[in-house]
């Protein structure tokens, strides 16, 4: 579990993030939805340490991340998977490269023979086991989104974070990538922070969802509530889609909103 | 001004602490000095080979008083290529080829999120990506400059004797005219030195890149610009506090 106690973060005079409070809950796939600039990649950036924030605090199951002596913060992040935007891939490295690399320097102790047999499974997990020799120029958007779950993974990540792991991807490789680290938060039983602003992970895989708007956390609940949350801002982020606005005309003509949310995987 | 150099200080230090395993580090320096060495001889052989065979053309050309031995053309070419010529030169172009080559591949990593990512993993992006350049340039500029001081020579007496300015005989009485080795040593500090400064005044600019391609571009091209300065600048203040 990961507890966000009050954080504020501030570039100059400009406030980002002003108090947000979360919980993100041990085996369930965390949303943090929000509009574009309401500073949900500064709170991922605070969370994995990559930024200090000004005031507040980050607890890990119990250990405090944040103003922590460096052994404790590198054992925490150790403990940590992320998939980044541009899936962040070493350039120089093939894709067994890739996900080998955290096990190389995270785990010396670990024999050639042993990472190479996670480095397959790994891969193999993400459907990519016939990849491996593949430099990331080579690869297609949702195949680097794939190696990039596959390399956050590979060390037995406690923690994954994604950032919106949908961006640039078409809609029917989004849900592909969706249930894969639906399947995988929930296999592992991990912790699984997901930055997006996309409706349709939202309806996906929201085990829990928590909305912020200009840097404050203004709703979270679980994905059955979101579409009668009583929020205004909320309100108007979500019906701005029409697929959203739709579904939600269906299912007050007497439709389920659970088989609207199946339709488009039967099809598939 | 100070608050840049602070920063780089800072940069410095913080290569040095939280290191990696030193087998890690060291097979980074060997990939990073292949890469910085192999990938330079080809430049670093024509430049100094004409800038031998430019100055000795040019000393024949002034040389024109009969009693001054045509063996001091053969001196002066091993003198200026020895203390300035094969060091600073050969830095200069490796500031332009090394440098902007680690700043733009830092900058570039450091926009595509791939050095956030080793953060998040727990490792030192700076003792794992900055150390091995630096190291890796220490080891191989030294290397280049041998190789220049050669070629230069060489390239002077080629150009010597094929244009008929002087004898073979005389070129190499010339050149082997009162050595003294405490020369190549200062050549190689001065080498040791500028591959220092080029290779952390890159990695500075590079690393801490901010936006897009377009400023990748303009880290590379700053990185280039303040390596020269700081070439030339640490060339006198060698010069002055050595010889």
């Amino acid at each position: 579990m990961i507890e966000i106690h009050n954080i504020h973060k501030s570039f100059g005079d400009a406030p980002i993030l002003k108090g947000v409070t979360c919980t993100f809950e041990t085996g369930k796939c965390n949303l943090v939805l929000g509009g574009s600039g309401t500073g949900k990649s500064v709170l991922l950036k605070c969370i994995v340490g990559l930024l200090k924030p000004d005031i507040g605090s980050i607890t890990f199951d119990g250990t405090v991340f944040t103003n922590n002596k460096i052994e404790i913060r590198q054992e925490i992040r150790k403990q940590i998977g992320m998939l980044f935007q541009a899936s962040a891939l070493f350039d120089s490295m093939n894709v067994f490269e890739n996900v080998e690399f955290p096990l190389r320097m995270l785990t010396p102790d670990m024999s050639r023979a042993e990472r190479r047999d996670r480095v397959e499974f790994c891969l193999k997990r993400v459907g990519l086991e016939a990849a491996g020799n593949k430099m990331p120029s080579e690869l297609s958007g949702g195949m680097k989104k794939r190696v990039g779950i596959a390399r956050a993974i590979a060390p037995n990540c406690t923690y994954l974070f994604c950032d919106e792991p949908n961006s640039g991807l078409d809609p029917l490789t989004s849900i592909k990538i969706d249930e894969l680290i639906y399947e995988i938060t929930h296999e592992y039983n991990i912790t699984t922070v997901i930055i997006t602003h996309d409706m349709n992970s939202v309806v996906e895989i929201g085990d829990h969802i928590v909305y912020l708007h200009k840097g404050q956390k203004l709703w979270d609940g679980t994905k059955d509530e979101i579409l009668n949350a009583q929020v205004p801002e909320l309100k108007e982020f979500i019906f701005s889609s029409s697929l959203v606005r739709a579904a939600k005309r269906i299912e007050m003509e007497g439709g389920s909103l659970e088989e609207i949310r199946q339709e488009p995987s039967k099809d598939i | 001004m100070v608050k840049v150099f602070g920063q780089f200080l800072l940069f410095l230090q913080s290569m040095l602490v939280r290191t990696e395993r030193v087998k890690v580090i060291w097979n980074r320096t060997l990939d990073e000095a292949v890469l910085i060495g192999i990938d330079s001889i080809f430049i670093v052989s024509i430049v100094s080979a004409f800038i031998g065979a430019v100055t000795c053309v040019q000393i024949a050309y002034n040389l024109i008083n009969p009693l001054i031995p045509k063996s001091t053309i053969g001196y002066m070419v091993r003198e200026m290529t020895i203390l300035e010529l094969a060091p600073t030169i050969t830095s200069i172009v490796l500031a332009g080829k090394v440098g902007s080559s680690i700043a733009g591949g830092l900058g570039t990593m450091r926009i595509t999120e791939q050095i956030d990512a080793l953060e998040v993993m727990g490792i030192n992006s700076s003792n794992y990506l900055v150390l091995p350049r630096i190291l890796g340039s220490i080891i191989t500029f030294p290397l280049l400059v041998i190789l220049a001081m050669v070629l230069s020579i060489l390239g002077g007496y080629l150009a010597g004797t094929l244009s008929g300015a002087m004898t073979a005989q005389e070129y190499v009485e010339g050149i082997r005219d009162t050595f003294i080795p405490y020369n190549i040593v200062f050549a190689l500090i001065k080498s040791v030195v500028f591959a220092f400064l080029v290779s952390a005044i890159s990695a500075y600019r590079g690393y801490f890149t901010e936006g897009g391609a377009l400023e990748v571009g303009a880290s590379s091209t700053t990185a280039v610009t303040h390596s020269i300065i700081a070439i030339l600048i640490g060339d006198f203040v060698l010069a002055y506090t050595l010889l």
